[in-house]
């Protein structure tokens, strides 16, 4: 069977991810300090954050992208989009799954319709119709070219969800930039800042294979058409 | 280890799973793809040829 290539990069990235994940998880458990006032239940708190990191990240690579696609009409900038949002829509429904399960022994409730976790909800159903949108278009172009549009309108939830915590009355802490919540020691700052980095090289992999079954998939398509075109099989 | 504590860690392993998997069952499709339409062609050739 003819293989898609060796891809060392991966491989590399893939440990190094793998690793690091790891190591914030050590962290995480033997490391960081027990919190005073949560216990043991705020290390949720470390993945959580990070989870939500990346899911922020992916959909700002996918605004990016977009624009690139706009101004370049290249299909490289269509697939860098769309492999991102698949990779950011995983992320932040961790986020909101392990927010919950946080919330629960914290507020006392699984959810509450509050600004923060309202504009999660909202953004995670329009990241979902982003692949509805892409589903329902045939043409590629007008495909690329909608989702990009489409994906850069939508990543005005991202800064409305950050700053959703200190424009309106909520109770979802503001622990990183007011130390809202609970006190901060150094031991649970490296334990976040490794935990960022993990999952920023976990993001870098997936995205590196996402891309990469996505090409595969076009040459796939062009080959198919140039063999029915030229041989009629 | 607290109930919820656990949970959440299983949730954070079990997408990223879920994630994986779905990249390498498309990939695994993809191939044999790749693998019938070579098949194809070289039999188309051999016609041919």
């Amino acid at each position: 069977m003819r293989k898609l290539g060796q891809d060392w990069l991966g491989i590399v990235l893939a440990g190094l991810s793998s690793a690091a994940l790891f190591v914030a998880l050590g962290m995480v458990f033997l490391y960081a300090p027990r919190e005073a006032t949560m216990g043991d239940v705020q290390r949720i708190f470390y993945f959580h954050v990070a989870s939500a990191w990346v899911g922020f990240f992916a959909f700002f690579v996918t605004f990016a992208a977009g624009i690139g696609y706009l101004a370049r009409g290249e299909r490289r900038w269509d697939i860098l989009a769309l492999s991102s949002v698949e990779i950011g829509l995983t992320f932040i429904t961790m986020t909101v799954v392990t927010g919950s399960l946080w919330a629960r022994p914290a507020w006392g409730t699984y959810w509450t319709w509050e600004p923060r976790l309202t504009i999660s909800a909202v953004q995670l159903l329009i990241y979902i119709a982003y692949g509805m949108l892409r589903a329902a278009i045939e043409s590629p172009e007008r495909k690329a070219r909608f989702a990009a549009v489409y994906g850069i309108v939508a990543f005005v939830t991202v800064p409305l969800s950050w700053f959703a915590i200190r424009w309106w009355r909520t109770i979802h802490p503001d622990i990183l930039t007011s130390g809202e919540g609970m006190a901060m020691t150094s031991r649970m700052v490296h334990t976040l800042l490794t935990s960022l980095a993990a999952f920023t090289l976990l993001y870098a992999t997936l995205l590196r294979q996402r891309t990469r079954l996505e090409r595969a998939a076009d040459a796939l398509a062009w080959l198919r058409l140039r063999a029915e075109n030229e041989k009629g099989v | 280890m607290p109930i919820y504590l656990a949970a959440a860690y299983a949730v954070f392993w079990a997408l990223t799973f879920v994630l994986v998997f779905s990249i390498w069952l498309r990939q695994q499709k993809l191939e044999q793809e790749i693998s019938d339409l070579a098949a194809r062609l070289e039999r188309s050739d051999k016609n041919t040829g």
